[in-house]
């Protein structure tokens, strides 16, 4: 049996790799990289040993991450997938713009590619960037998925000397039915820092008893936990950093004084990362494959399907560690930048737990609560990291605030401080398909697949996220990515859709609209319409949503520099709202990329006729 | 009856495994109408003994209760069993099985049947009840009882988890049992017949595997407890348990 030590940190020198050979010491988790036009991929089975317990995964031409696929702008490339394994599989090609029967979604784009076929994918490369390939089922969770990394025909916005991919994502020894399996029957499965004793002692020295108390009922009355934050956890998962867990120290080798092009790539099935390096700011220059307006920061979050690419600059002779903490801290992945191989700093601890609060049930504004300035200060509590503050306990009853403790009129940005960029949804001024909150709470209340609406959802994307306020780094948000380019279609939406984000933690049920992806009917646009997608989060969970096929252009106060994005991580209690051009005929996938959201049904068709 | 029960749980967790296969299909285009297959129709298969457990005092017994469905997440066939061995006797032996459809965001309707199968005469019963998850997080269950001889009966339960730490867990938990008529035969009296109240600490080795010691009460009251005096036994029980809790 792996011990405790192993299973987080896995082993040293981990057979993630399979058969393939390391190269490099420098690199040992660095997968092959494929040029060209014409590519072979394979799917099959590949035994691994992540932990000390020997597994059997599914990986692409043996490797986990498979192949960096290297493409260039404006290429046609020609990708010949052989499915292996003892299963219909297939590969999507994540954020890349092409046509409808070339998404490689079994069900929409295809049948799928079933044991033994080969199916050729074919299509024009149009734009450039950090990409990456996967399979669209549970199969992703065990290996099957790789990143894309395609040159710009007119040259690079920035300059740099090296360039990394650093694929994260998360293993687990158990399978992927099992792991859902368990959270139908206790939803609470993986998590291992619920609420105590010790806890209510401790919040209870600090905020006083009463407090504590009113806090803990609260919460029980709306029989949710606000220290759920991620429903799968370092309890099953180790982290791994280009197929590398921990142990085995993924490194990039520099020398002092080089730019260094880091293109990450959060791959996880399940889990919402926090990257940083101690020591060295980062410049974010790209986000999903498009450039943004640099901008500096110590620390970003990243979702399931997002990418981020950051330039660094380190000029000492020393190592420095890429530090990636799972968002509920129970875990992390681990890589170093060094200037020869065998390095390392120092890893250091993990920051304290994130709690859930009302701003997250989407109520802050309960009673009393939406004056100007009021709405931000849950987000930026410093207790929130050890757990006691009970935000507002005015605001308490869930269920009351459906009705009740809502405001009659709820403005979606009262008291948020963002200036005066704040993007203005047009609500009213076009045509609006979708519940409004109320709607949503009279229709939904008491719904088998709902436990939550929010009220009063909130405009979050100047903040940093659960987890992140208050901890003295610079933080990347929404609100800082710029495009430098205007949009390309400078058409005003013509239709607004609201959707709803709906679960059931407690049955462990995920929704759209509180129906499940097989129950419901298609989102049916026009071609070329333009439409303001609108999403209302009444989960007390982040969820990145990806719609396949067409960008997402944030509305993120940047006006017509918003940022073009496929995969946008919504938080809990948020309103948040993006722009598409319907510009790509044909049947695509709008889903939660957190892989069990999507299977338990958080998805959509959207069609464009 | 066991037997056939066992084929049927058998039969439908293979309609379950069947139904989470995903479906193989040459490569062509798809229909107008194909979907992609997710797993949000699965079928889940999960059962539990929250008691099963040795019970020490004047007199030493052995308890289970346990339950177990098949389902999916609105619609699932629930069954329960409980029952206490005592002197080679079986008594207390109530076996359920429901159709159990979920009503709201945290209860289940369950509709069934109910069999006094233990060492006593066997008693046949309609079953109406719900179960769920109340506000600060009690787990309840009520279910009403109507036999064919017109007795009505109803069980109460109750239950909630006290987290000393991540895997160190109190759990106080309460089962009543009331009928409208005597059941000499079965020993049972008209009113409160039964309650069984019980304080267990469980430490969860894995989730699924949880020992635990505790106390339990077992008290019978009206007639019950008059016919428990008439065979020499003690209506008020206080006893030492200790037992495990597992789930699959």
């Amino acid at each position: 049996m792996a011990t405790r030590r192993q299973f987080v940190q896995g082993l040293a020198a981990s057979a993630a790799f399979g058969g393939v050979p390391f190269g490099a010491a420098h690199a040992a988790g660095t997968p092959q990289v494929l040029t060209g036009t014409e590519f072979k991929l394979d799917l099959a089975s590949l035994p691994v040993n992540i932990t000390g317990q020997p597994r059997m995964a599914t990986a692409i031409n043996g490797s986990i991450p498979g192949p960096i696929l290297r493409w260039r702008e404006g290429d046609t490339v020609t990708l010949a997938v052989t499915n292996r394994l003892p299963f219909t599989s297939s590969i999507h090609w994540h954020g890349i713009r092409l046509p409808t029967d070339m998404d490689g979604v079994p069900g929409f784009s295809f049948k799928g590619i079933a044991t033994g076929e080969t199916f050729t994918y074919r299509f024009r490369v149009p734009q450039s960037g950090t990409y990456w390939y996967h399979a669209h089922g549970p199969e992703e969770q065990t290996g099957v998925y790789g990143s894309i990394v395609i040159d710009p025909k007119g040259g690079f916005a920035q300059r740099f000397d090296r360039d990394y991919v650093v694929v994260l994502s998360d293993w687990s020894d158990e399978t992927p039915t099992r792991i859902i399996s368990n959270l139908k029957f206790q939803s609470d499965y993986y998590n291992y820092g619920r609420r105590t004793v010790g806890t209510f002692v401790n919040d209870a020295k600090q905020d006083g008893l009463g407090p504590t108390v009113s806090d803990r009922l609260m919460w029980g009355n709306m029989r949710m936990a606000p220290t759920d934050i991620l429903d799968v956890t370092g309890a099953t998962y180790t982290y791994l950093m280009n197929g590398a867990p921990p142990a085995a120290n993924w490194t990039a080798l520099f020398k002092p004084g080089e730019r260094v092009r880091l293109r990450f790539i959060d791959a996880g099935t399940m889990s919402i990362f926090d990257i940083r390096i101690p020591g060295l700011p980062m410049t974010v220059i790209q986000t999903d494959g498009n450039d943004i307006v640099p901008v500096t920061v110590d620390e970003f979050r990243i979702g399931p399907g997002e990418t981020y690419d950051v330039i660094v600059e380190p000029r000492d002779t020393r190592a420095y560690t890429i530090f990636v903490q799972s968002q509920d801290r129970s875990g992390f992945a681990r890589g170093t930048l060094a200037p020869r191989a065998g390095m390392a700093a120092e890893i250091p601890p993990m920051d304290p737990r994130p709690l859930r609060t009302m701003a997250d049930m989407g109520m802050q504004h309960g009673a009393g609560g939406h004056g100007a300035g009021a709405a931000p200060a849950a987000g930026s509590d410093p207790h929130a990291g050890h757990g006691g503050a009970a935000p507002a306990p005015a605001a308490a009853s869930p269920h009351a605030g459906h009705g009740a403790a809502a405001p009659s009129t709820p403005d979606p940005h009262a008291g948020h401080a963002m200036g005066g960029s704040t993007p203005q949804p047009m609500t009213g001024s076009i045509p609006v398909v979708g519940m409004t909150p109320e709607q949503a709470a009279a229709r939904l209340s008491g719904n088998v697949a709902v436990d939550n609406i929010a009220m009063a959802p909130m405009n979050r994307l100047g903040e940093a996220g659960d987890g992140l306020e208050g901890n003295g780094r610079r933080v990347l948000r929404y609100t800082d990515l710029r495009r430098p380019i205007p949009a390309n279609d400078p058409r005003p939406p013509t239709k607004e859709i609201i959707v709803h984000l709906t679960g059931n933690m407690e049955r462990f049920m995920w929704s759209i609209d509180g129906v499940k992806f097989s129950q419901a009917a298609p989102i049916v646009l026009q071609r070329n319409e333009r439409v303001r997608f609108t999403i209302i989060n009444d989960t007390m969970m982040d969820h990145p949503m990806h719609l396949h096929g067409v960008w997402s252009e944030l509305e993120n106060g940047q006006g017509e520099h918003r940022p073009y994005k496929h995969t946008i991580l919504v938080k809990p209690g948020e309103r948040l709202s993006y722009l598409v051009t319907a510009d790509e005929p044909g049947r695509w996938a709008f889903h939660c990329h957190l892989l069990y959201h999507m299977e338990l049904g958080m998805m959509r068709e959207v069609r464009i006729l | 009856m066991m037997t056939r029960t066992l084929a049927l749980w058998t039969m439908l967790a293979m309609a379950g495994l069947s139904t989470a296969a995903r479906a193989q299909a040459p490569v062509t285009q798809p229909d107008e109408h194909d979907k992609p297959h997710m797993l949000d129709q699965s079928i889940y298969f999960h059962g539990i003994f929250n008691q099963l457990e040795g019970r020490f005092g004047q007199t030493s017994s052995f308890r289970w209760s346990g339950e177990s469905w098949l389902g999916t997440d609105e619609n699932k066939v629930w069954l329960r069993t409980e029952g206490r061995v005592e002197g080679g006797q079986v008594d207390d032996g109530i076996q359920e099985l429901f159709y159990a459809r979920s009503i709201s965001t945290y209860f289940n309707a369950l509709v069934g049947a109910r069999y006094d199968l233990d060492s006593q005469p066997g008693r046949g019963w309609g079953a109406i009840g719900i179960e769920g998850l109340a506000p600060q997080f009690f787990r309840v269950g009520v279910t009403g009882y109507i036999s064919g001889e017109g007795h009505l009966g109803a069980k109460l339960e109750g239950s909630y988890d006290f987290l000393f730490t991540q895997r160190l867990i109190l759990q106080p938990q309460f089962e009543m049992n009331f009928y409208t008529k005597d059941d000499p035969m079965r020993g049972v009296g008209a009113g409160l017949s039964e309650l069984d109240v019980g304080l267990r600490l469980r430490y969860e080795i894995t989730r699924q595997f949880a020992p635990y010691i505790g106390v339990s009460y077992l008290g019978k009251f009206g007639n019950t407890a008059n016919y428990v005096l008439e065979s020499g036994g003690n209506p008020n029980e206080v006893r030492f348990v200790t037992g495990i809790r597992t789930w699959f």
